[in-house]
């Protein structure tokens, strides 16, 4: 008896089930459709994003609720614009999927908020006047002064502030308001004249450029 | 692939090399140039630092969704040259109940050259014979004189900036191209260095400050090596070894092998070639060779050797000893950071400079006055640099501690107008620092084969048995103390706690560091060694070992230019020893 048929006597014999060679029990998978994948990306990784961008975690209330405090925390100015205007929601949407430990706290704080200001404004924190989302936000912005009864509400704001910081100063709108000039091929030939003046310091020369001279 | 076929190939190689990063990339430039006819085996897939399908370098955060988090599949995050990382799907390892250790590996052309800070200090004299000044530890069985030549070749081939520093014997002279100049924190740290006598000097790297030959460009002070330079500016072993290599039409590259075993005559007990499983078809494959040397890393070459297994060695190749496994060691290493108030609303101006530190501290200290036997040297970092995942993150407990444009203090956290202006005010104002230093080898410290454990190759895995003794935390406190110090003399604030005894002094995981060595170490006496002072086995002529694993110990200094220059040795002493028919 060959093997392949010895596989089906088996399966059929003793589990009773009238299923086809042993290869049939596990079915193929789909064949997953071709992916692009773009420069600097392992083949692995491109599909790894292509998932996680498939995926949805916010509800459009809690995304609400997550745009309307991330512009709290960066609103537009002269020099720039605000955390949504940056795209910052969008990678907070991100970052829930790509690192999932990060999920309970982000949902169960909003869900916090909301419960506050149920309780205290008799609206979801989005819903609530302006004026009575700072009342919320001036309690739980500050960890080192924060009620009792609000830690978990401080927890949670410097969480979310974390990632809309790191989202808005790593957008291109971020990083021009910072100021940032490099990325970019150059020849670096020391600091600026004036600056080392504004500092007080100088380049000295090296043992071995004076013992040359 | 039903069949569990093994393919023999026809052809019997001069050299097979195992691994494709400093070691077996030295190796092969060696030998290729020299006309033997040589097969690298390399785990992982292709790579090329020039080609638009792996360049990472000059991508801004935003191009990637994560903004350059690590991820499982790249742990040096999105835009960083090395794949892999801690951990890698299907080839687990495994620590001892209450040990530590942290395996760091990357599976592609060029190993974890694509993942290192391009720091390139030569061994000293002192760092080869440190029981004989110490009485603790092991004398190599070599000496500085026996590298040096290998060195002064290594600067030549490779390139790196530097300065000789005559003020400090144990770190020698080389042949240096000029040091960038320092940046603005970096003055400051000599500064401030200058004052309380902690010595901040060029540092060494192995980047291309000026051109030195037609196949690699020169630096464009982009400050991303960890990425790869597309310029070839940098050393990483694909570049500036393997592709030239390949180019000399004697070396055969065989990606995605996975080497399983090191194949022996039992008759001669000569090695014969190894096998490996194609991790794409995964065909086992068995290919010959005249000379077989093993580059696949200190834990991966152990592993190797540890599972040949034969009648004629049952406790592994080369392991008459049974030194195989043991002394493992990683450096030291401990951190800290600081916000210096001086440097608030700087004037901005590129500052990204080359891919590290333009200054560096080398061990200035003498070891018989303290309290414990090694030094450390200390890596600094800051400047207004790229921003990346993590930027702003616990602003919360910092903007507390500086008063406001108004000269008053404020809670620390808080929104809006006024931590938009904290992030300008502060940019480009903190400074880090990290001791690495030298521990001292244990034989208590070891990798073995886990009788429990298979990769899915079914390749026995590694289990890890590592703990540090008092030296080495006694070391990371001195840093810590020194670290304050330093970021005192510049008016500094230190960020965070500084960790006390009861986090080690904030001394790192074994492993963590990611400078491993030791595991096949080699000696005069081939009853407490497995190789010889050439890095040849004692149990075996035809065998070699080019990676860290040889070393018995690892200065405080990180030792990929002495992986480059040992294996260059290694593999003149082979070219050597054929010529005279010895091997």
């Amino acid at each position: 008896m060959k093997r392949r048929d010895s596989l089906k006597a088996i399966s059929i014999s003793s589990l009773g089930l009238a299923v086809g060679p042993a290869e049939a029990a596990v079915p193929e998978p789909a064949p997953k459709p071709p992916i692009k994948i773009p420069g600097g990306r392992l083949k692995e990784e491109a599909e790894r994003d292509a998932r996680l961008n498939a995926e949805k975690f916010f509800t459009p209330h809690e995304l609400q609720t997550v745009t309307v405090l991330s512009d709290i925390i960066i609103p537009a100015d002269t020099r720039s614009g605000s955390a949504s205007q940056a795209g910052v929601p969008a990678f907070i949407e991100f970052m829930m999927k790509d690192q999932p430990r990060s999920q309970t706290p982000m949902r169960g704080g909003l869900r916090w908020i909301d419960n506050v200001c149920t309780k205290r404004y008799g609206k979801p924190f989005a819903q609530c006047t302006k004026a009575q989302q700072i009342e919320l936000v001036d309690q739980i912005a500050f960890p080192s002064k924060v009620a009792p009864d609000m830690t978990q509400g401080a927890a949670f704001f410097s969480q979310l502030r974390n990632l809309v910081m790191t989202g808005f100063y790593t957008s291109k709108m971020g990083i021009e308001d910072l100021g940032y000039m490099g990325n970019v091929p150059n020849q670096w030939n020391g600091v600026p004249d004036d600056v080392l003046k504004q500092y007080g310091l100088s380049y000295e020369p090296s043992k071995a450029e004076e013992a040359r001279k | 692939m039903d069949q569990f076929n093994i393919t023999k190939a026809p052809t019997v190689y001069d050299a097979v090399i195992v691994g494709s990063g400093a070691g077996g990339g030295m190796a092969a430039y060696i030998l290729t140039k020299a006309g033997a006819k040589v097969l690298m085996l390399e785990a992982g897939g292709y790579y090329d630092p020039a080609d638009p399908k792996y360049i990472t370098q000059l991508k801004w955060p935003y191009e990637s969704p994560r903004r350059g988090a690590s991820t499982p599949l790249r742990s040096g995050g999105d835009f960083d040259a090395a794949w892999g990382g801690w951990d890698i799907e299907g080839e687990p390892y495994s620590s001892k109940a209450g040990t530590e250790f942290h395996w760091f590996r990357s599976r592609m052309l060029g190993g974890r050259t694509n993942h290192w800070g391009r720091i390139s200090l030569r061994f000293g004299p002192d760092d080869f014979r440190r029981k004989s000044l110490t009485g603790v530890g092991d004398d190599w069985p070599i000496g500085y004189e026996d590298l040096k030549p290998f060195y002064d070749k290594t600067d030549r081939l490779i390139g790196v900036f530097g300065t000789n520093l005559p003020d400090f014997p144990n770190e020698p002279d080389g042949y240096f191209l000029p040091p960038p100049k320092p940046r603005l924190h970096e003055l400051m740290l000599q500064k401030a260095g200058k004052s309380i006598g902690v010595p901040v000097v060029p540092s060494r790297l192995s980047i291309l400050t000026q051109p030195i030959n037609k196949e690699r460009g020169q630096c464009f002070y982009c400050h991303q090596c960890n990425r790869g330079c597309q310029a070839y500016a940098d050393f990483s072993s694909s570049s500036v070894l393997v592709i030239p290599a390949v180019k000399t039409g004697n070396l055969t590259l065989q990606n995605h092998a996975m080497v399983r075993e090191v194949l022996t005559d039992q008759r001669t007990g000569l090695a014969t070639g190894v096998s490996y499983v194609d991790t794409v078809t995964l065909q086992e494959v068995s290919v010959r060779a005249k000379t077989v040397i093993l580059g696949a890393s200190t834990c991966e070459s152990a592993r190797l050797l540890l599972n040949s297994k034969s009648p004629r060695f049952p406790n592994g190749l080369a392991n008459s000893s049974g030194v195989i496994g043991k002394y493992l060691n990683d450096s030291t290493g401990a951190g800290r950071s600081a916000f210096i108030p001086a440097l608030m609303d700087r004037k901005r101006y590129n500052e990204d400079g080359v891919g590290g530190m333009h200054v560096f501290t080398p061990w200035w200290l003498d070891n018989k006055k303290l309290d414990f036997p090694r030094g450390y040297h200390i890596e600094y970092g800051g400047g207004m640099g790229m921003p990346g995942y993590g930027f702003g993150g616990g602003v919360e407990n910092l903007n507390g501690q500086i008063p406001g444009r108004d000269g008053k203090m404020k809670p620390g956290g808080g929104y809006g107008a006024s931590l938009k202006d904290d992030m300008r005010r502060f940019y480009g104002a903190y400074v880090g620092m990290s001791g690495r230093g030298e521990p001292v080898p244990l034989e208590s410290n070891y990798c073995e084969i886990d009788p429990n454990g298979v990769d899915k190759y079914g390749i026995p895995t590694l289990r890890f048995h590592y703990k540090w003794s008092d030296y080495e935390v006694k070391q990371a406190k001195h840093m810590q103390d020194t670290f304050e110090e330093i970021i005192h003399a510049m008016g500094g604030i230190p960020l965070g706690r500084k960790p006390g005894p009861e986090q080690n002094y904030g001394l790192a995981a074994p492993g963590r560091i990611i400078h491993e060595v030791g595991t096949v170490r080699m000696g005069n006496d081939p009853s407490k060694s497995a190789l010889n002072k050439f890095q040849q086995a004692h149990d075996v002529k035809n065998l070699f070992v080019v990676d860290a694993a040889p070393f018995v110990s690892q200065g405080d200094k990180n030792v990929t230019w002495t992986i480059l220059a040992s294996s260059m040795r290694t593999s003149e002493y082979l070219i050597d020893q054929v010529k005279q028919k010895n091997i």
